[in-house]
């Protein structure tokens, strides 16, 4: 009989589904032969024209139904393509979820396709006053739905039957992550014996690269893209922006077991903690991020030396990098040096509030597959960060444990530690 | 009877069209007769309920972070500095480190006039994604996508008031204020928190915030009514307000320990997602208010009511059908503040156990009156398109 409940006494936390769209392809199984070929999902825009843009390159998922018809119907589309995948893996009802849901997304607006045409409709007065004296007359609620923050989540509840009140999240760059450690934590609490997390998004639009690129936070290496992102390189000038999503099902071990679901790995702790210095960048000294990580271990009751592999956050920027690599240097001392530790975002850029639901599913993919997707781009290491880095061929390694870092804007830092197994 | 884990509320921060501070919101509402704030030109054919004056650097010192923010964020650092200096938290370096944040959020302002250029400039120019991209690379000021993003106010709250434990934040209307005290109340009652800081702010002074509700119909339009007299009224019966809602619930044990004030006590939270195209809100309403553990006899229901037909007219049917419930709609008086609206019902509440009275009506014509005691005051959030909850805040 297996130990039903962790090191304090809670319920542990088993994933028996896993769902992923990503610019590499639909399903965990075209994501994981290109990821491990150490094949890039990044490619020139052609969404909409790049005229006076500095970045013209990025990881979006150009092959949905939903791609070209704004961020709101793709982030739905992505969200539902890879919960479909998870919890059909699952095999739970997809009509009849049963559990509650925690979706990650990005925060929605009126895109412009729609504000055009509305202005256009019409020509008296200007400005907002035309907007609004056209939008009440709308007869449909499809535009007023793609400004509805909580409506994607709640389109997701009908469609898999899910429990109560969504809950829709952002904690920008790490939100993915939020969404599985909201999840763990309703089943720990006992409020549930399964949830569904959801990290999607679908919004990388002009004015969405625009603002990231007035950030100067995008890389500009446009003239070979699936060359841009490199983490870790001494080259690196910023992050690609992508879309993607990724799905759990998870679920307390005991409920999986007694319904005999397979485990496809274990969440075993979440960490976070916020950082006050600044909008966009770390306290210099690393504390946040470094207490983010000891948390998520604390929580999993596991010490420095049981993590076998770190999915970094690994975006490509140069402060990203540098931070990353400090904190974790300071909690894991000199064994770092030895560590494999990779970036996904190498190949599939930055699905910003999904990044933390894609990478948490590769990550168990990795403890599943005994094999360590690499960090390509890696021709030129920056010499300030010696890290191993998997560097540009993938690995085959035994990988009990994993810890998978997520940093955002707005000093967000969330950690989560999978295991392969239930101790 | 009392438990160490039990979620109290120590600290209230709020701001509306009235004015800032529990202690002002509680003189005023309980004024018999007082009129509502309303500026009926700015955004005509639409009323608002408009921010009182405000001197941010009472709760934002540095006018560099005062500079990074538009008014919504503002408006949320500025509540939730309220919030942590009335439950003496604020400054305490200990406690804001260990302290956890769930913030409701929507998002913050747009620049108008880059919009307002571009479509006027649509008129004329049929490669609008060519447009879109000269115009935006070269107006948009860089830093305004921060003040935008949702977890944002959160990242502000963090930065201005050293709220560092954790930071989450909800997306989704009203049901994002309810899940936020939800899930707070559920982490202090589990003890994965001690003490945590949940609300919103909403802004309306904004066009796109208008547009929000516009693009179904949302808004009432012609001559401001009471919230539950808008019923066949020109508009869908939404009036807007600024305004924001913090919130300091804290463990019992904890905030005994500290040797706090506590306001009142939250009972059961609960909310729900009606199927409402298959006309399932009035059920699920009923629903929500049989798993609140209501007590017996008179009981006053502060209601979140927004005005918008459908939503109201449901909620009022459900509350009309208990006799012993003495509903006041807060929106009449201040509008509706979207993510702010269930944490500002909450607050209400908890300040009517607190000073053990209630409020006279806020509508002569639709309210009654409630004269006793109340040990117990009902809080209700219905969203006014999707997502409803509601609380019971009992004396503590």
């Amino acid at each position: 009989m297996a130990n039903l409940n962790d090191h304090m006494g809670r319920p542990i936390v088993a994933v028996t589904g896993i769902g992923v769209v990503t610019s590499l392809g639909v399903g965990k199984a075209d994501n994981w032969a290109a990821l491990t070929a150490g094949k890039s999902g990044i490619h020139p825009i052609t969404r909409f024209p790049v005229d006076h843009l500095n970045t013209r390159i990025s990881g979006m998922v150009d092959f949905l139904a939903s791609s070209s018809k704004g961020a709101s119907p793709l982030t739905y589309e992505l969200a539902e393509t890879a919960a479909q995948e998870a919890v059909s893996e699952a095999g739970l009802d997809s009509g009849d979820f049963g559990g509650p849901l925690f979706l990650a997304s990005p925060p929605v607006e009126l895109d412009w396709a729609d504000r055009f045409s509305l202005y256009n409709s019409d020509k008296q007065e200007s400005g907002s006053e035309r907007l609004l004296r056209v939008a009440r007359a709308l007869k449909e609620l499809d535009i007023f739905e793609t400004t509805q923050f909580g409506s994607i989540a709640d389109r997701l509840a009908d469609r898999f039957g899910t429990r109560g009140l969504p809950i829709t999240l952002s904690t920008a760059c790490a939100s993915g992550a939020t969404a599985i450690q909201l999840g763990v934590e309703a089943i720990r609490r006992g409020e549930c014996d399964k949830a569904l997390s959801i990290g999607a998004d679908g919004s990388a639009t002009a004015e969405a690269l625009i603002r990231f690129s007035l950030l100067s936070a995008l890389s500009t290496h446009n003239d070979i893209p699936e060359k841009a992102s490199k983490p870790f390189s001494k080259d690196r000038d910023g992050f690609v922006l992508a879309e993607g999503s990724g799905a759990l099902v998870l679920e307390s071990l005991e409920a999986a077991l007694a319904r005999g679901a397979t485990i496809l790995g274990i969440m075993r702790g979440c960490g976070e903690k916020a950082d006050d210095f600044h909008r966009t960048r770390s306290k210099p000294d690393g504390s946040p991020a470094i207490a983010a990580v000891r948390a998520a271990l604390a929580d999993a009751g596991l010490s420095e030396d049981e993590i076998d592999y770190v999915n970094a956050h690994g975006t490509s920027t140069p402060e990203n990098d540098k931070m990353e690599h400090l904190s974790l240097s300071t909690v894991f001392g000199e064994r770092i040096g030895s560590m494999p530790i990779s970036s996904n975002k190498s190949m599939i850029g930055h699905t910003l509030s999904a990044a933390g639901a894609v990478e948490a599913a590769f990550s168990l993919m990795t403890m599943r597959e005994s094999v360590i997707p690499p960090t390509i781009n890696y021709d030129n290491p920056d010499p300030a960060i010696v890290l191993d880095v998997v560097p540009n061929k993938k690995r085959n390694a035994e990988v009990g444990t994993v810890l998978s870092n997520s940093f955002g804007f707005g000093g967000q830092n969330t950690c989560l530690v999978m295991a392969r197994e239930p101790v | 009877m009392s438990s160490p884990r039990d979620v109290v509320i120590t600290g209230i921060g709020l701001v509306s069209s009235l004015g800032e501070g529990p202690d002002a919101h509680w003189q005023k509402l309980t004024r018999p007769g007082i009129e509502p704030v309303l500026d009926a030109t700015r955004f005509a054919p639409y009323t608002i309920h408009p921010l009182p004056e405000i001197d941010w650097n009472l709760q934002i010192a540095k006018r560099g972070d005062q500079r990074q923010m538009e008014t919504w964020q503002r408006l949320g650092s500025y509540a939730a500095g309220l919030a942590l200096d009335d439950a003496g938290i604020k400054g305490n370096d200990e406690l804001c480190a260990t302290m956890d944040m769930v913030v409701a959020a929507g998002g913050g302002e747009r620049d108008e006039a880059v919009d307002s250029a571009i479509l006027a400039a649509s008129e004329t120019r049929n490669d609008r994604d060519v447009l879109l991209n000269e115009k935006l690379t070269t107006e948009l000021r860089p830093t305004l996508f921060l003040a935008q993003l949702s977890n944002l106010l959160a990242g502000n709250i963090s930065i201005v008031h050293k709220v560092t434990g954790s930071s989450r934040t909800f997306m989704g209307e009203e049901g994002a204020g309810v899940s936020a005290v939800e899930t707070a109340a559920a982490r202090i009652r589990s003890g994965q928190s001690t003490h945590v800081l949940v609300g919103g702010a909403f802004q309306t002074e904004h066009s796109d915030m208008l547009l929000g509700y516009e693009l179904a119909g949302y808004l009432h339009r012609g001559p401001w009514r009471p919230v539950w007299q808008r019923q066949g009224a020109e508009g869908g019966g939404v009036v807007t307000g600024s305004g924001g809602a913090f919130l300091v619930l804290e463990q019992r044990e904890h905030a005994k320990s500290r040797g706090r004030k506590i306001y009142a006590e939250l009972g059961p939270i609960v909310s729900g997602r009606a199927r409402r195209r298959k006309g399932g809100l009035n059920a699920e309403i009923a629903k929500l208010l049989s798993q609140a553990a209501l007590p017996n006899g008179e009981l006053l229901a502060i209601s979140g009511a927004s005005g918008a037909h459908a939503a109201t007219a449901a909620e009022k049917e459900i509350l009309d059908a208990n006799p012993a419930i003495a509903a006041r709609g807060f929106s009449t008086l201040t509008g509706h503040m979207k993510e702010a609206q269930f944490p500002f019902a909450v607050a209400l509440a908890a300040l009517a156990v607190d000073r053990k009275a209630g409020y006279p009506v806020f509508d002569a014509t639709v309210e009654r009156p409630f004269d006793g005691t109340p040990a117990a005051v009902l809080a209700t959030a219905i969203g006014y398109h999707q997502f409803e909850g509601l609380g019971l805040i009992k004396a503590a």
